[in-house]
This record gives structure tokens, sequence and C-alpha cells, in this order.
């Protein structure tokens, strides 16, 4: 391919930065010299260069931590080192919310103002921000401070959460939760003194359950130190995977299959389904993905998992890895969870150090080792199929199924795909067997559930009950209703899940009561709404989301995402074009299109739990504001 | 080495060869009859090759399907879902133009789901971007009832970049009260066509014409993320800045017009451009030896634009520069043609 690039050349900074990603060029190759603009025939061109595409995201990662933003020259530099049309690249770079191709600022305040924070101060946070430094999103390129609103950053337990990143030599990452102004600006002032990722560690606070005896995935949080391999094997560590590999792979597939354990992302797929058609497909190699990209609003149970387990979740994958016959395994982790990337990248190297990763672990032959890649700020990439066209440096925009993942998932080869929650439940179904298993929880719904307990409720948190426990219990046992006391709503699983009102909390927490109820359990957030919350200011949080995290590939969600949040408008200021019932008629008719004809899970619930608040809340027929 | 004789010397050493018998031209090698595949559309039972789309398998029993992204040379993108049909099983309808038949599919092209979705495809389109040089996509809003109005009066065009420069995930609370729409000023940076992207439906065909499905130039591909996706040049550098080639093949295959020849874009500003006074004059390209097939579109004489059929063989509707744009000197006036042959002699 011959690559055309624009005269823009790269400084020496954002040279580094690629380099530092793709190792120094070759001799003879561009350097700071000879960087060749226009016809772009670099010496390493070629297959070997292409081939190296999925290093785009690391990449652009690399530049904008150095310098704040990816320039002209900074995109013309990486697509030449990797071959990639820089129309390309800048449409992978314009797709990140983390990334900016416009001249930024270093230091960047992303103050969350999704839902969970909405119901606990992010208002006055967002106030505060705006009259120190001006409209979200406004840029001084002489102050060295922007900032903007972000979506969810999952420390929903702890809100108002901010997050700070600073570019430079030393980039970091830090997040504030709960963050109150004044230490928000502080931390912006003194950017060099950041606190470290891991000082922020809110630890076995965020699991308010920590050391009961009846917790099984939690059931080490606050035991053990998370940073520490051999304080994880004092806890029973890696017994699984020894286990798992004296059973040889057949019959870990098998546990799994009968231990009847339904996917935790949100989607419910039962795993040994996955687990049985990667292990029988025949093309190689195959893949194993761990989806940690949790962005769902509200959930954070997977991001706790890591940091306080993080031992657990490199274990499970190398049992997944090992018995489904792939060698390689990515792990795909938020880019806003500095915490949970620091501790992750810290058990992978002790677990490699120890035999643990590699070639012929514990001395089998078996060899699975695991690569960690970050998100840019993009809710779709937590779908399976825009995850694969992400990790490969592509948009992350979902793939038509089918062909399904197990058969053409990542770089077109079988991919096992298991959400975080996921794959910790299998340590327990190999040490206990896969029958054993089947018996916690209800018949179809097997195993205990994580849940994310955010909004108004007594001690926020991520708690482990049993499937079927009623959802009026679980919130007892977070503490009950906080504010102002009276209930005014739950929104269950996630922005994609459904509104209950406070007479609908004898519902059980299982997959199939949940789905009978027209409710979800999506990714286990159960957020709670007292009632002095303006639920109309909710619903258009939520409508925003949407319409800021759909890819824009397909016609229903791009467009419909928008009609949606326009048609609340609307209806919220009482500006309707007809009536209200007209209003809430082309509402649901939006709804329909986009859950029948979107190609993926955002823009199939995009509509859902703005629907569920219209009809179950009464939320425009004057009853409720 | 010397030659042994000065006769040897003067004989050249190679010699005129009859030219070897032509055997039967080379043809592609004969696919494999693929097994025939039962399925139900509409009530219809029909029987089809594996590998057959639902759209072509409708199509064998007599069901036109509505398409914007689909075209029979590029990839299927199935993004417009405007081709949508509802499959017994499946919780959502699923594109015709790219799912494959399975043996015992029950498929319903046109109930009150299909209808429904397709409609509302269409209303987003049409609420959000200029039609009005998409009759295909003008037909199928009636035929499915589309009242884009629906969503209240378009709201206000976008200034020059400002769609360019979306950051994404942020946006602008709207007000409710207009319907957003993609308008901005037209992108004319070059002399041979011009971009409008208040007519883009985000079909990806342009981006898969430049790309791997024809030019493999790569000078435009889809930036920016949700309602603010555009198709773009890298920075949205303008077209001479880019690696576009100025083959013309995504104006091939624009659906909508946002894509068109200059001397259409400009006729029609000065209201001459009249579509019933065309003709059409299939023909063989003169510049080169590939011999592809232009269909001139002529009007008033002149010739308005260049096209290449989709079914020819040799071009599958793609061409050059040459070809597509190379055609001015066919209507100089003959005065002004020696003139300028006159010059080029001169430079000899």
């Amino acid at each position: 391919m011959d690559l055309h690039l624009t005269s823009d050349t790269p400084n020496a900074a954002e040279q580094l930065a690629v380099d530092r990603v793709l190792e120094a060029p070759d001799s003879g190759f561009i350097s700071d010299a000879h960087f060749i603009s226009g016809e772009a025939d670099a010496p390493a061109a070629g297959h070997a260069a292409r081939a190296n595409r999925h290093l785009l995201l690391p990449v652009l990662h690399a530049i904008q931590e150095r310098i704040g933003w990816i320039s002209p020259g900074a995109l013309n530099y990486a697509c030449q080192r990797l071959t990639v049309p820089p129309t390309e690249a800048y449409g992978v770079a314009t797709f990140y919310a983390l990334f900016s191709v416009q001249p930024k600022p270093p230091v960047v305040a992303h103050v969350c103002d999704d839902i969970a924070c909405l119901a606990n101060g992010a208002q006055a946070l967002c106030t505060a921000m705006t009259e120190r430094f001006g409209a979200s999103g406004s840029t001084d390129l002489d102050s060295n401070i922007t900032w903007h609103h972000s979506p969810c950053l999952g420390m929903c337990e702890r809100a108002p959460a901010a997050m700070v990143t600073v570019a430079g030599v030393n980039p970091s990452t830090t997040v504030l939760a709960p963050a109150d102004a004044a230490k928000l600006a502080q931390t912006l002032a003194d950017p060099e003194n950041t606190t470290k990722a891991s000082e922020t560690s809110f630890g076995v606070r965020s699991v308010p359950q920590a050391g009961s005896d009846e917790l099984r995935l939690l059931h080490r949080v606050g035991r053990i130190d998370p940073d520490d391999l051999t304080s994880y094997r004092s806890a029973d560590g890696y017994q699984a995977l020894e286990r798992a590999l004296d059973m040889g792979p057949a019959q870990v597939v098998q546990e799994v299959a009968d231990s009847k354990l339904l996917g935790r992302g949100g989607a419910a797929f039962p795993a040994g389904v996955k687990w049985q058609a990667v292990a029988s497909a025949e093309a190689q190699p195959r893949y194993m993905i761990c989806n940690a990209d949790e962005s769902e609003p509200g959930t954070f149970k997977d991001r706790v998992v890591m940091e306080e387990d993080p031992f657990a979740v490199v274990e499970a994958m190398t049992i997944a890895g090992a018995a489904t016959g792939c060698e390689k395994g990515y792990i795909y982790l938020r880019g806003e969870y500095p915490l949970a990337l620091e501790r992750i990248t810290n058990a992978i190297s002790q677990a490699r150090e120890a035999g643990l990763l590699g070639p012929s672990i514990l001395g089998h032959d078996v060899s699975f080792d695991i690569e960690i890649r970050r998100g840019a700020g993009a809710y779709i990439c937590g779908e399976e199929t825009a995850l694969f066209n992400s990790i490969e440096g592509f948009r992350g925009e979902p793939r038509n199924k089918p062909p399904f993942p197990t058969e053409v998932g990542l770089f077109g080869k079988p991919t096992l795909v298991n959400n975080v929650e996921t794959l910790i439940n299998v340590l327990d179904i190999v040490l206990e067997g896969g029958d054993a298993f089947a018996t916690i929880g209800t018949e179809q719904s097997t195993g205990t559930k994580l849940f994310c307990l955010s909004g108004h409720v007594g001690r926020p948190g991520v708690y482990e009950v049993p499937f079927g426990t009623a959802l009026n219990d679980l919130i007892e046992l977070a503490g009950g209703v906080a504010g102002s006391g009276t209930l005014q709503a739950v929104l269950l699983g996630g922005a994609a899940g459904t509104f209950l009102t406070p007479e609908e909390l004898d519902i059980p927490l299982t997959f199939e009561a949940t789905r009978a109820a027209g409710t979800t359990l999506g990714s286990g957030v159960v957020m709670l709404f007292d009632d002095t919350v303006n639920m109309q200011s909710v619903l258009l949080r939520i409508a925003a989301f949407f319409r800021d995290e759909s890819c824009g590939q397909c016609v229903p969600c791009r467009v419909g995402t928008v009609r949606q949040e326009e048609l609340l408008h609307r209806l919220v200021a009482e500006k309707t074009i007809g009536s209200v019932a007209n209003e809430i008629h082309l509402l649901n008719e939006v709804g329909q299109a986009m859950r029948d004809a979107s190609i993926c899970g955002l823009g199939q619930t995009a509509s859902s739990a703005i629907e569920s608040a219209v009809a179950r809340m009464g939320l425009f027929n004057g009853s409720k504001h | 080495m010397p030659p042994e004789s000065e006769e040897a010397a003067l004989t050249p050493t190679w010699q005129f060869l009859n030219p070897v018998p032509r055997g039967p031209l080379p043809t592609a090698p004969e696919e494999a009859p693929q097994p025939e595949v039962e399925l139900t559309i509409d009530g219809q039972e029909t029987s089809v090759p594996a590998g057959t789309t639902l759209l072509h398998a409708a199509q064998r029993v007599g069901i036109e399907t509505p398409t914007l992204c689909y075209l029979e040379s590029l990839t299927p993108v199935n993004v417009c879902r405007v081709c949508v049909v509802e499959l017994e099983g499946s919780r959502t309808l699923v594109p015709a133009c790219s799912r494959k038949v399975e043996p015992g599919m029950q498929v319903q092209t046109d109930s009150p789901r299909v209808r429904l979705s397709r409609r509302m495809v269409l209303e987003f389109l049409a609420s959000s971007v200029d039609v009005s040089t998409a009759p295909e996509l003008q037909a199928y809003m009636e035929e499915y009832e589309a009242e884009p109005e629906r969503y209240g009066p378009p709201g206000p065009a976008t200034a020059a970049d400002e769609r360019d420069n979306a950051v994404p995930g942020h946006h602008a609370a709207p007000a409710g009260d207009a319907a957003h729409t993609v308008e901005q000023p037209v992108k004319i940076d070059n002399e041979l066509y011009i971009r409008d992207y208040s007519k883009c439906i985000l079909c990806y065909k342009c981006v898969e014409a430049c790309g791997e499905d024809a030019q493999n130039t790569f000078a435009i591909a889809v930036a920016g993320r949700g309602f603010d996706a555009r198709i773009s040049t890298e920075y949205a550098v303008p077209l001479p800045d880019s690696a576009c080639v100025y083959c013309g093949n995504c104006i091939g295959v624009c659906p909508t017009g946002a894509l068109m020849f200059r001397s259409e874009y400009d006729m029609r500003a000065t209201g001459t451009w009249d579509e019933t006074a065309h003709s059409e004059t299939d023909t063989i390209c003169s510049y080169c030896g590939v011999g592809c097939s232009l269909t001139l579109h002529v009007q008033d004489n002149e010739i308005v634009k260049v096209m290449s059929p989709l079914e020819s063989d040799v071009t599958k509707g793609n061409l050059c520069i040459k070809g597509r744009f190379g055609w001015q000197f066919m209507q100089q006036p003959k005065k002004q043609a020696e003139e300028t042959q006159d010059d080029a002699q001169s430079l000899d």
C-alpha cells in the first residue's frame, strides 16, 4: 500500500512516544531528520508493519499521554510506522473520548455527571468547575488545565467522582472519589504531586460485606494483599488452576457446562456453550478475551474485583485459556480504571515470574499468556465484536452476527469472550465441581451474583448474594434507603436496564424472574433514587449518554438516540408537538425501531430505561415530576 | 567471445518463431454447486443455494427489498437497516442484505414490525439529511408512508467545520423544538467533484469504493462517533492534500448525490440541470488499452457526467480519473481544439 501523508512532521517527543510502543525503527528508517512526508515508502513498510495494526490503539494512547493531544505530525509518524492510512487512523482517534485531535491542555479533569453522581452532588461540583475554569470543554491553551463532563466513571459507591489525566513525561491518571471542588482544584493546580492510583484505593470499603464467611466471589477481598502473589496463594489462590490442569481441558469445559453458569456481562449467555464451541473449533490460533470494559452507568463490580483480587482474574483467564485451547489472552480494560490497570499489570507480571503464565504452566504442556489492552473512553467497546475491532486497531464498531465470536472473532479466529465476574466464578466451579455449583441460587440462575448498589442507599458498594434474593432484601442488606428516606425509584440493570417503582421491590433477583417481569439484571446495577431526585433530569442524562455513546454506524441508533433525546426535552419542557400522548407514542416507536433494527445491544437497549420510566412511573402523565 | 565468422556475426542470434497456437481462453474454475437450502418467505416455500442472502432469496420469489447501503459490487456493511426482515426465532429483525439463508427459516418481509422499522429508518434519515437528490430513498418514503416532519422542523445548519471538529462523547443539549440535522456548507476544494455532506446518509459506500473494495486509495474514512460520525479525510484536510486520486468511484456509488460531479453541481446551481433532457451513450474509454465501458450522460449535446455500468465485466462500475473526468476535450469548439493542438505542438 502506498501511503499518502500530509507534510506535517512529528516532533522528537512524539516520535519517542511512538517508538516506545513500537521499539525504535530499524537503522535506515525514518528519523527526526529523515521523516519522509508526502509519499511514504518507508523501508520497514510492507506486511510486517501492516501486521502490527493492532498496536494502533496503544500508540495513540502513548501520544495522547505524552503530548496531551494527537497532532497531524504525530499521526503521520504512527501511520508510517504501522502502514495505516492516516484517514483510517484519524477515524480511530476521533472514535474515543479520551483522545483529542485538537490541541488541548495537558491537565484535564473529567468530572462525572452521570446518574449516580447526579444524585450525589455532581451538579454542584460542575458548577464550581465552571466558575473556576469556564464552561465544560472550553480550551484555553495558555492555561495548562481544562475540564469537561464525563459519563459514568464506575466509582458510583463513592460519588461524586472525577478523574484527572496529566499528559507529559510522567503521565498520570488519578481518580478522586468522593471528589469535592477544593480537592479537585488542588489536584489540578499541582499535578506533579498527584496521588498515585494505588493511594486512592478505597479498599474494602467498596465491599461492605468484606470478611463475611458467606462470600464466595469476594471472599478474598480485604483478607489478602492484592499486590502480592504469595498472599493470594495463601488464600487458596491458584489451587483451581492446579486442579484444572490435572483434570484436563475436556473435563473443565464439562464442569463449566454442568454449572449452568450464565454470563454476567448483561446478556446472560450460557458460558458452557461458549466454552464448548471454542474448545471444539478447528481454526487456530484461538483467543481468550476477558471483557473488563465495564462502562454501564452505575456498574463498578468488575473494577472492585480487579482492584481487590486481581490474581483471581488472571488465574481464571488462565483456566479458560487452557480449557479451550487458547494460548493468547487479552484483557480489555476500561481506560478510566487506573488502579485496576496497575494491579492487573502487577498480577500478570508476578504470575509470569512464578511460571503461572507463559510456556509450560506448572509443568504441564500448557502455554498461555495475557496482554492488557486499555480502552480509551468508548462504552460501545464493551460490546464483544466492537471490542475485537478496537483491539485490531479499527473503529470500535460492532460487527454483524452471525458469524459469532466463537467461530469468527478476534483477528477472524475462534474467540472466547467472558466478563470479569463470569470468569471468577470458574475458580469455584473447578474446585467444587459444576454440579455442586449449580445447587446454589435457583434452577435457572445458578451461583451468586455481584450487585452494584449506589445512589440513595445506606452503604453503597458491591454486594454478593445468591440468585433468588429479593430486591428489597438486598436493599436492606445495603442499609436501606438513604437520602430523604423515601424511595422514588430503583434503576435495575443500568442505563440499558429498567426503572422499578417502590411497589415492585419484592422481585426475586434471577435472570428468569426479571425477564418475566419485563426487566433485566443487566450488569447488576441497583441504583436508588429518593423522592427529592428530579427523575426527568435522570432520564435526560440517560438519553444524552446513549446519544454520546452510539458508535454511529447504523441508522436506528445513530439518529434514534438523537430523536429520543429531543423528544424527552420536548416532554420535559412541555413543548410537545401535538399531545403528550402523541409524543409518548412517537417515543415508543423510536424505541421499537432501535430495539428491532439496531446492529448491537447498545441501540437495542437505548430506550429501555426511558420507556420503562415513562410506562411504569407515569413520568409525563402529570402524576410525578 | 569473438564471432566464428563474419556471416555468423551478421546473423541475428534470435529467430522469429511461429506464434504459439491459441488454446481455449482461460476461464475461472467452476464453482462447486452449493446444496439447496429450503426456507419460507412470506408463506412461499422456496429453495436456494446455500450461501445466498435473504435479499437474493426474496428476489427469487419476486419480493423486492429496499436497500440503501447495499451494492452488488461492495462488501455488505448492513448499516442502513432499511432491508431488515422478520425472522422467526430471532429477537431482533435481521438485515436481508447480509444474512445468509439457513434451512427452515421462516421469514416475513412485510410484517408490521418490518414496516415500522423501515418507516422509522427512512424518517430518521429524511429528518436529518437532505434527500432532495435521492430519488430511490424518496420512493421508499412514499411506499412506507414516512413522515419526517413528526420530529419537528429541521434545526439550523451547522457552521463550516463544526461537524469536522465535533468531540466524541460530548454534545450540546438540544432544545427539542427542532430536529437536529447534518446540514452544513458544501465542501468545494477541487475542480472535479464536490462533497455535500448535508446529503450524506453515512452508507459507507464511498469509503468502501475508495478503500478495499475498489480503489485501495484510502483517502476517506468514517471519523467521529454517533450522530457526529462523518466521512472525512485525516484532520478534514481538503481533497488536494489528501490521498485522493480523483477516480470518482465514490461518486459512482453515492446513493444520495452527496458526492457530485462539479459539472452537475454547477448546472444545478444555475438551474440548467435537466435530467429529462439527458441521453445516455455507451462507449469505450479511448485513453488506454483496458477498454473500460463508459456511459456518457449528455445534455444539449454536451457531456455532463461519465459513469460506468455496474454490470460491466471490465469496470464493475469503476473508472480512473481519465475516463471519469477527462472528457472536456471532446466538446471544445473546433477552433479552440486546434489551438490547443497547436500549443501542444509548439511545445515539442
